[in-house]
């Protein structure tokens, strides 16, 4: 259905297979940007790409191609992620196909809560369109970020709650007999070192009844907004 | 594992000297004894350690070396998970949190001395006990059934050898044979533990023995997550599974090990393996230390304190608390209260308010899981339910699938919880 597009030299120059000096023209099958868009709706929840993209839940994506892993300033990664960028993890179409397709098992301690993409063709989309944010061939495109969907519309007063994040580590203690506390997912979210902001949402998403799931909807229901913003401080400053 | 610890201690003085004095200089640091090393004893141990900054000392007496979670054991059973996945040693409570972790049996407690005594011989003293010892069993429950037995009639409901002996058992089961599981009257640990197992063993004979059959024998009326088990035994197990309630017999039997015979109501049943599960008190030290009020050991709502010592604690499986059930999460989750109270009382920090909670996983078959759960809050009487959750029968396949993950998380989440 979808007309793979064609992009230059991207998967050659990812497997290493030329050196310098590669011809642009020399081109490998790869996806569709525009499916990808779609695809990358799952990611949207915690990424940002685009003009004024920023960090979120995770990183923004500007510029991932060619990055090493782990180390965009600013983002305070897992430590399984941020070691793995020490030890030469390089984004590319290569590294960035197989942690899509299941991040626990490029990166076994990854706080990124994404049961991967299965479907390889989904993949080669996603690919395509994060991208057109890296540098040439595709500059950034003139396109509204694609994260500053709103979950909940909550008064500011709420929002600017700060939080008492040593209530926050005691309320915390019931969030740790699921949730592991260095960030490690496995069918349970990480939930660490989220930006306040997005935790505050996340959780009036659940005490609304917005998001689903039963358990967190008990949990969340018998927060108070103050406990909410205690726990937000808290899982924030966690390391 | 010395240096660690004297590195540890040393660390912990200077940042002692440095720190406001609670106590009088001369009478060291209050001491807290915390006896079992399970998912009420180990947490418990773990966060007061970790949240004094060295202002408490923390002992840890578990006879066991390697502790193996009795939660999760059925997927041992079911072929779902290794033995020594359930296995967790103390190391990290030693080195990292600085707790004096005692291998042996705590055999007596002397409540006006604040002393506890080992089977090793030692005694050690307390400023505050922590009791989080678990189960034993009803003596004479089952009729033709005791401890003697648990070779030829397993128990398996502690984790350990018991879980292998089990399993070792279903692989021998001669082809056609029959599974029986004795199980247990209210209250007990891990409510709907038993019919997970009868899933899971379900799930190894229709793999492995598929004409063999299950007899449940059952002294209670209705059981934790009756309609689910019910409704996956008959989409995946249809025709293994015959459980006898009360009104057939499932109360009046009795068990003759070495003849391997179940007698229903008076009706003699031979059979290949036999799960016998007694009936359940508060583990043996609690009745020691004069705690326990009929099988279990009563306890203050707010803190998991004993109603008939205010310097013990007890935690878990033991305790009479209320509405939550004996299960390694609520032990998990009632310890973080009490080693909130305790360090509020011993060193004055923040004391916050009681809440409490529980989920229960369980695995029908492979990706089929569903849980139950619930919140609670204390009144004066008792730890009240407040709120709570079931998975509903007839769910698609892929939120099975999640709630099963889920589980794989939780056991990852609770463990690093428990032991660091």
């Amino acid at each position: 259905m979808r007309p793979a597009v064609l992009l230059a030299a991207l998967l050659a120059v990812s497997l290493g297979l030329i050196g310098p000096g590669r011809a642009a023209a020399e081109a490998v099958a790869f996806g569709d940007a525009e499916a990808g868009a779609e695809v990358f709706l799952w990611c949207s929840g915690c990424h940002e790409i685009g003009p004024d993209a920023q960090d979120s839940v995770g990183p923004h994506l500007n510029g991932l191609f060619g990055r090493r892993a782990g180390a965009h300033e600013g983002y305070d990664y897992s430590e399984s992620l941020a070691r793995m960028g020490a030890d030469g993890l390089v984004w590319d179409l290569e590294t960035l196909d197989a942690y899509i397709e299941v991040p626990q098992s490029l990166v076994s301690g990854t706080r990124m809560s994404f049961p991967g993409i299965e479907d390889q063709q989904e993949r080669n989309d996603l690919l395509a369109f994060l991208r057109r944010y890296s540098d040439s061939p595709a500059n950034i495109p003139e396109a509204p970020p694609t994260a500053l969907h709103v979950e909940v519309a909550l008064p500011e007063e709420v929002l600017a709650l700060v939080g008492d994040p040593e209530y926050g580590e005691y309320l915390a203690s019931e969030c740790l007999t699921c949730h592991q506390k260095d960030g490690s997912a496995q069918g349970i979210p990480s939930i660490t070192k989220w930006p306040e902001r997005n935790f505050v949402v996340a959780m009036h998403a659940y005490r609304q009844q917005l998001r689903p799931h039963p358990v967190m909807q008990m949990v969340a229901a018998r927060l108070s907004d103050e406990e909410i913003a205690a726990l937000a401080a808290y899982f924030k400053t966690l390391d | 594992m010395a240096l660690n610890r004297r590195v540890f201690m040393g660390t912990a003085g200077a940042a002692m000297l440095a720190a406001p004095m609670l106590r009088a200089a001369g009478h060291g640091k209050p001491k807290v004894l915390v006896i079992g090393g399970g998912a009420g004893g180990a947490t418990c141990a773990r966060y007061l350690a970790k949240d004094s900054d060295g202002a408490l000392d923390v002992t840890l007496v578990e006879p066991t070396r390697t502790y193996y979670t009795c939660f999760f054991s059925n997927l041992y059973l079911g072929g779902f998970r290794e033995y020594e996945s359930l296995g967790h040693s103390y190391g990290k409570l030693a080195s990292e949190y600085g707790i004096n972790v005692i291998h042996d049996w705590a055999t007596g407690v002397d409540r006006d001395a604040k002393t506890v005594t080992l089977a090793g011989g030692s005694t050690l003293s307390y400023d505050v006990l922590v009791l989080s010892p678990g189960i034993d069993f009803v003596e004479g429950s089952v009729p033709g059934w005791d401890i003697t037995a648990q070779n030829a009639m397993p128990h398996a409901y502690k984790g350990g050898s018991q879980t292998q002996l089990l399993k070792a058992q279903i692989e021998a089961m001669p082809e056609g044979g029959v599974f029986a599981m004795v199980a247990p009257p209210n209250p007990y640990r891990c409510p709907p533990g038993p019919y997970e197992r009868i899933s899971m063993v379900a799930h190894h004979l229709k793999t492995n023995n598929p004409t063999a059959k299950i007899l449940v024998v059952d002294p209670k009326e209705k059981f934790s997550k009756q309609g689910l088990f019910e409704e996956g035994w008959q989409a995946h197990y249809a025709g293994m599974v015959t459980r006898i309630g009360p009104d057939f017999g499932g109360d009046n039997v009795e068990v003759r090990p070495d003849a391997m015979e179940v007698v229903i109501d008076g009706e003699v049943n031979k059979v290949d393996v036999c799960n016998v599960i007694p009936a359940q008190k508060a583990g043996l030290i609690c009745a020691a230390a004069g705690l326990t009020d009929g099988n279990w050991a009563p306890v203050a709502p707010d803190t998991m304190q004993s109603r008939m010592d205010e310097n013990v604690y007890i935690l878990g499986d033991a305790s009479a608390q209320g509405d939550m059930p004996k299960s390694g999460f609520s032990a998990n989750s009632q310890a973080k209260v009490a080693a909130n109270a305790i360090r509020g009382a011993l060193t004055g920090s923040r004391v916050f308010p009681a809440r409490y909670s529980n989920t229960c996983w369980s695995l029908i078959a492979p990706e089929d899981g569903v849980k139950v759960g619930a919140s609670y809050e204390p009144t004066p009487e008792k730890i009240a339910s407040v709120s709570s959750f079931i998975s509903q029968t007839g769910e698609d396949a892929a939120l099975r699938k999640t709630t099963y993950e889920e589980s794989l998380g939780w056991y990852a989440g609770i463990t690093a919880d428990m032991f660091g």
